[in-house]
């Protein structure tokens, strides 16, 4: 690890003839505290980079239950999603005034009580709150349906440049899935290779 | 997908990534689009030798050195007279500087050159630079943040780009995302005043460039895609007051229609047209936004500009002619009162907004110098119009057309093909022009020594399906379902010479990808353009004949200027940065398997993102000296 104290020193030993210099670092170096080692590890505070993903095993919140491994729920989703123009920023999941859907980057997470959340509190960057405004089981088939958008089936299901409308059913064990490290086929990530015209 | 062995294919066919690219589309066939010949007319034929096109003192005043506008002059020449640079010498072409401008966003702005300073604003969060042009690598004199509410760049349609600023009696003028008009001083960057015009929560944003004429400051709103109402308000160039508002829908006393309004053809006369012109209430969503080019007639004293596309596309949930969309007005700028209206594309059913740039000539026409405007539409028309009366003297196309079959010059009105009309629960095919137009926001450039008009546009054609849609307030209401496919021949783009007088284009340069920059033209016989796919280019403004270009960080989808430096040298400067609507695949949050995405235009640039990454970066350029 750097210690940028030890750099500013060493840049000055250099130019010993700068008085003004040197003792700028001499109260920069004594001003910083020396590097300490926590003794214990129990005083690390390990904290939660991926969000909904903090500590330990993730919650399912019973909500989603009802829409998991539901034909019914991701259909009536794909619905709704036209119905309450989703469709119109998100296009069939390809994105245009919002993001992408489709694609294994999920900026607030992937769980569906994390999807949930953004329908309900909307964020930050142009995407509506519907919380009070579309009926709860409704936001959770919503959920849903945009979860199945990334999955393989529903991937491989879409004939032509029309992707999104044969939805697979939502399976349980994507609650494991924050979104951010996807599991290995979850989806075809378009991004990883690109092939120049010269190929 | 063509392959040097069995085995190499087999080995791509295997991969699950390959067999999911997207392609682009194949072309639409050159049999389903007219010719010029069978569609294009005029009221005369032409009669080249009654006198010499060029834009008159009063809309283009001699050239000062200086681009204190984005389309130089009211006359929107985009000419420059300065001619250090020619034909014979731009091989030696050479970048001076680049600044980086941070956002790497769809760059549609024009770099501002005023008292030896040019000015830059970038796309969403429209940061303003201001760059000393009188010292080596031109030093930042001051930059502004705008800071713009975040949750504008969700209800921007196509990209968060931004058209440019003009700089006027000290005051550096540009409209934020957000829906702010902002004066700033050139000497300190600090604002003099900022009014909010625009109103996200109603999915109002703002793109354009301000015009400032005669003390006002005229702007337009953005949105039509998201059922917003359209206006052209007028500012008080000092206070940054409101002056005026005009709705581009709805009762007369909105539209500032009034006893001076005098359109030429009867189909325009009438009251309260905005709203009997439409199903009950829906001229309050209906669109007709003012996001393209505002000029200023100095001549006659008119306010002209375009009035965008009606809303949703959906046509089926609006019959009627929805005035006052997809035309053009010509308005007194003092009170606002329209004086003269022609609609381009009445119910339009393509997403043909109005809005493009307006060239202000004295032409010849019908043995006698007309005065006219030159407005080249979407729809696939070159239209030469009668300034004082907005009657159309020619209409003639100028990219791939089968949506109408001309225009009949006795009545004004577009002849709709109804085999190209859209339905819901069915796909129409093949129409041209696409939903962007035959040209799209990009203006054009005319030089007066060629008399030819440099026309930066798109070759492209779409599937087009209705859908039901609900009215939501800050969503989109658009109510269609788009696949855009290449148009015949298969080149995306096309840079088209035209010569207004004989109504045909003098030479055509076919470019891949569609070109979404500005052209520029110069003295010194030059045409100045960018590429989607990151070139820079010149080419010979006679000939077409590629003379120069650089490979630029990014695509190029701006507007290039040429100025006169402080050392009295000719500066040519363009901003770089793919984006816009037809470069959201690489600049959006976009994913190429959707050809639906970003309104359909994914479909016919899934390859884009080979060729161009985002950017977005100011290039100087000069010769060596
Ligand atoms: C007006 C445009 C707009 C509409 C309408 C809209 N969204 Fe969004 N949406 C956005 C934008 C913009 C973002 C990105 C917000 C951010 O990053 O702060 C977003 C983000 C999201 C996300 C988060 C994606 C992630 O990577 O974490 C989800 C999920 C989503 N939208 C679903 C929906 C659903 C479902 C609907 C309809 C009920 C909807 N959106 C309607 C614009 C929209």
């Amino acid at each position: 690890m750097f210690s940028p104290s030890r750099i500013e020193i060493l840049a000055c030993t250099e130019i010993l003839a700068c008085a003004v210099l040197l003792t700028g670092c001499q109260r920069a170096a004594s001003d910083l505290p020396p590097p300490v080692q926590p003794k214990q590890a129990a005083a690390v505070i390990t904290s939660a980079l991926v969000p909904g993903m903090a500590h330990g095993a993730s919650s399912s919140d019973p909500r989603a239950d009802a829409v998991y491994d539901n034909a019914q729920a991701v259909a009536e989703g794909k619905r709704l999603f036209n119905q309450y123009n989703c469709s119109g920023c998100h296009s069939n999941g390809g994105g245009g005034m919002g993001p992408a859907l489709m694609d294994d980057e999920w900026i607030y997470g992937a769980r569906l009580e994390q999807i949930h959340n953004t329908l309900v509190q909307g964020r930050p960057n142009g995407m509506p709150a519907w919380g009070g405004k579309i009926p709860d089981p409704q936001l959770w088939e919503l959920a849903a349906y945009v979860r199945s958008m990334s999955l393989p089936e529903t991937i491989d299901a879409a004939n032509g440049p029309t992707p999104s409308q044969a939805p697979a059913p939502v399976p349980r064990k994507v609650a494991q899935d924050s979104g951010w490290s996807p599991p290995p086929g979850t989806t075809n990530n378009f991004t990883d290779v690109i092939k120049g015209p010269g190929q | 997908m063509r392959c040097k062995t069995t085995r190499l294919c087999l080995l791509l066919v295997s991969l699950p990534l390959a067999a999911a690219a997207p392609t682009v589309p194949a072309p639409v066939p050159d049999s389903e689009v007219f010719s010029r010949e069978q569609i294009g007319h005029a009221l005369a034929a032409p009669t080249p030798q009654a006198g010499h096109t060029a834009a008159s003192p009063a809309n283009a005043p001699p050239d000062d050195g200086q681009w204190t506008m984005p389309a130089k002059n009211y006359a929107s020449t985009r000419f420059s007279s300065l001619k250090e640079i020619t034909p014979q010498n731009v091989a030696q072409l050479t970048p001076l500087l680049s600044f980086s401008l941070a956002v790497n966003k769809g760059q549609e702005a024009a770099p501002i050159v005023a008292d030896n300073t040019m000015y830059v604003v970038t796309a969403y969060p429209n940061f303003v630079y201001a760059l000393d042009l009188t010292k080596p690598g031109a030093p930042l004199k001051w930059r502004f943040a705008p800071k713009p509410v975040p949750a504008s760049q969700g209800i921007a349609c196509c990209d968060v780009v931004n058209r440019g600023g003009t700089v006027d009696h000290g005051k550096y003028i540009f409209n934020t995302l957000d829906g702010q008009t902002i004066a700033l001083d050139v000497k300190t960057g600090l604002p003099l005043w900022r009014t909010r015009l625009g109103n996200i929560n109603v999915g109002e944003t703002i793109t354009m460039a301000p015009l400032v004429a005669q003390g006002h400051v005229y702007v337009g709103n953005s949105g039509g895609e998201l059922g917003v109402r359209g206006w052209l308000a007028a500012l008080d160039e000092e206070t940054g007051k409101l002056l005026w508002r005009a709705y581009s829908t709805g009762p007369d006393r909105d539209v500032l229609i009034g006893p001076q309004f005098k359109p030429f053809y009867p189909a325009d006369r009438g009251t309260d047209l905005g709203v009997s012109s439409w199903p009950p209430q829906a001229w309050q969503i209906g669109g007709g936004t003012v996001w393209g080019w505002v000029t200023y007639d100095a001549e006659l004293n008119n306010v002209i500009y375009g009035v965008a596309n009606p809303g949703p596309w959906n046509q089926e949930q609006r019959p009627g002619d929805n005035k006052w969309t997809a035309g053009i007005f010509a308005r007194d700028p003092a009170s606002g009162a329209a004086r003269w209206y022609y609609q381009f594309s009445p119910h339009d059913e393509h997403d043909y907004d109005g809005v493009n740039e307006q060239l202000l000539l004295d032409m010849p026409f019908g043995g006698q110098m007309r005065k006219v405007l030159v407005h080249i539409d979407r729809n696939g028309y070159v239209y030469v119009i009668d300034r004082h009366t907005g009657q159309v003297l020619s209409a003639d196309p100028f990219g791939p057309v089968n949506s109408s079959k001309g225009v009949d010059l006795q009545s004004g009105r577009l002849i709709v093909n109804e085999d190209k009309t859209t339905h819901v629960g069915r796909i129409t095919h093949d129409i041209c022009p696409t939903a962007s137009g035959a040209k799209d926001w990009n203006p054009s450039s005319f030089s007066p020594d060629t008399g030819l008009i440099y026309i930066p546009h798109e070759n492209i054609c779409m599937d087009w399906q209705n859908m039901e849609v609900n009215y939501i307030a800050g969503t989109p209401y658009v109510g269609a379902e788009v696949h855009m496919k290449p148009g015949p021949g298969g080149n995306r783009g096309q840079l088209t010479a035209w010569d207004p007088v004989n109504r045909r284009p003098a030479w055509i340069v076919k470019e891949n990808f569609p070109i979404w920059s500005a052209t520029a033209a110069t003295a010194g016989g030059l045409v100045f353009y960018g590429t989607m796919d990151g070139w820079f280019k010149a080419v010979d403004a006679g000939s077409g004949k590629l003379l120069w270009k650089y490979k630029m960080d990014s695509g190029v989808i701006g507007q290039p200027v040429s100025y006169r430096g402080p050392d009295g040298h000719q500066y040519i400067a363009v901003l770089s940065g793919v984006g816009g609507w037809s470069g959201a695949v690489v600049s959006g949050p976009v994913d190429p398997r959707d050809g639906s995405a970003a309104l359909g235009f994914v479909n016919v640039m899934s390859d884009l993102p080979k060729y161009s990454t985002a950017g977005g970066t100011l290039y100087v350029f000069s010769l060596p000296h």
